[in-house]
């Protein structure tokens, strides 16, 4: 996916891509940037502790409903909470605007043409988005199940979507993002009776084969169907949170990737 | 998916081991990679050439070995391999398990040709 689109070289981390040397061009230093993505990432998570936000990390392949859950989660809770959304998903203002007409603070990055976020990226929209106040803040991941996975953002919690348009197959075809899931949401399932071929026992048996104890929630945000474990859910993971950041610590999600291991070699 | 950037900070971290032994070149480069370290080899195979022109590992090959995956079984304490999307124990098909490795890409050795000699390191 990503040898298509030169993902890693994004405007959040260009700095660290190219060094010009002594006037010369692109010369490549990049040194070990997932670390460097890493360090990032932690750098963030302060933040949002010092906010006492809780802050979800929402992936899934493209148009398996992010936008209207998010839609959906906002009419649900605004009266209970203040919320902020970190867009991703796309190079257009169209998502964000989608938000930002529900009254929630929405920034959109503009990814170019990569296909992940990365911590350097939100880390430069939470410079320019207002985290005081905030209860939740949600980042909608560049729809795409292979590379977001590899990224820590800084997020406290990662959900992963799975429309029942895209098949029961999905968990094993895609093991490192659905195996990194704390929450996996099988979306659009209003249309559950029209399409035979997804089966939600199989599509759970195919999380369970990776080893994943991952709670697994039905609903739909086009019909507010099976919203409030959701909802619930959510809530239950801010005061977890917010208990955690009273002792001094955080949460993290449960799976965090190894990214590249470079180590010291020595004679 | 990122195999372009991570075959850059690959030949970074081997070029800064080729100068710190004052190696004249670079012969073979040995990275092992896990099937669920989301890596691509035949990517990163593809991309290593160009990561590597210019510097020190230019003359370079780059080896491939794939790791592999394997699981710990928290209820009956074996230790097997696995395939990525089945990761239960395969002794007592428990899904409490833990990865042991299969996740990670790491460098194992750097061949540094030095004076015409080759050493490993
Ligand atoms: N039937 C149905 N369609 C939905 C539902 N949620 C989203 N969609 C539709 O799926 C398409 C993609 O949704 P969107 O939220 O933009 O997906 P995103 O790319 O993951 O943000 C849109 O046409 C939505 O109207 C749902 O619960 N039921
Ligand atoms: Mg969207
Ligand atoms: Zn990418
Ligand atoms: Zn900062
Ligand atoms: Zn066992």
């Amino acid at each position: 996916m990503c040898d298509t689109c030169g993902c890693n070289i994004t405007p959040g981390n260009l700095r660290f891509a190219y060094k010009p040397l002594n006037g010369t061009t692109a010369v490549a230093v990049l040194k070990n940037l997932l670390a460097r993505n890493d360090d990032q990432a932690t750098h963030n998570r302060y933040h949002f502790d010092q906010h006492r936000i809780l802050t979800i990390n929402l992936m899934s392949s493209p148009g398996s409903g992010k936008t209207a859950l998010l839609e959906a989660t906002i009419d649900a809770l605004h009266h209970e909470y203040r919320i902020g959304v970190i867009e991703g998903d796309l190079d257009t203002e169209n998502d964000a605007m989608r938000i930002r007409a529900k009254g929630v603070p929405a920034h959109q990055i503009i990814t170019g043409s990569a296909c992940h976020l990365d911590a350097h990226m939100v880390h430069d929209a939470l410079h320019q988005f207002p985290l005081s106040g905030l209860d939740i803040l949600f980042i909608e991941n560049v729809g795409n199940l292979v590379c977001p996975a590899s990224f820590d953002l800084g997020q406290h919690r990662n959900v992963v979507l799975l429309s029942v348009t895209e098949g029961d197959d999905k968990p094993s075809k895609y093991p490192v993002i659905f195996r990194a899931a704390d929450l996996v949401l099988f979306t659009k399932s209003d249309l559950l009776p029209v399409l035979d071929d997804f089966s939600p026992e199989r599509a759970e048996e195919n999380l369970r084969n990776l080893a994943s104890s991952a709670p697994v929630i039905q609903l739909s945000a086009r019909h507010a169907l099976g919203l409030q474990p959701w909802l619930d859910w959510l809530r239950g993971q801010l005061v977890i949170q917010r208990s955690q950041v009273d002792q001094g610590e955080s949460i993290r999600p449960r799976i965090q990737h190894d990214g590249a291991h470079f180590p010291e070699v020595s004679i | 998916m990122h195999e372009i950037s991570l075959c850059q900070s690959l030949i970074d971290k081997v070029q800064q081991i080729a100068v710190t032994h004052g190696a004249l070149s670079v012969g073979l480069v040995t990275l092992r990679i896990g099937p669920l370290s989301g890596v691509d080899p035949l990517l990163m195979q593809h991309a290593y050439p160009f990561a590597a022109a210019g510097s020190l590992a230019a003359e370079s090959k780059l080896l491939i070995e794939l790791s592999p995956l394997r699981v710990r079984c928290e209820g009956c304490c074996s230790e097997t391999e696995v395939e990525p999307s089945f990761l239960i124990c395969s002794v007592c098909g428990s899904h409490h398990t833990e990865l042991v490795s299969g996740d990670e890409m790491t460098l194992m050795s750097v061949e540094l040709v030095t004076r015409g000699e080759v050493g490993h390191v």
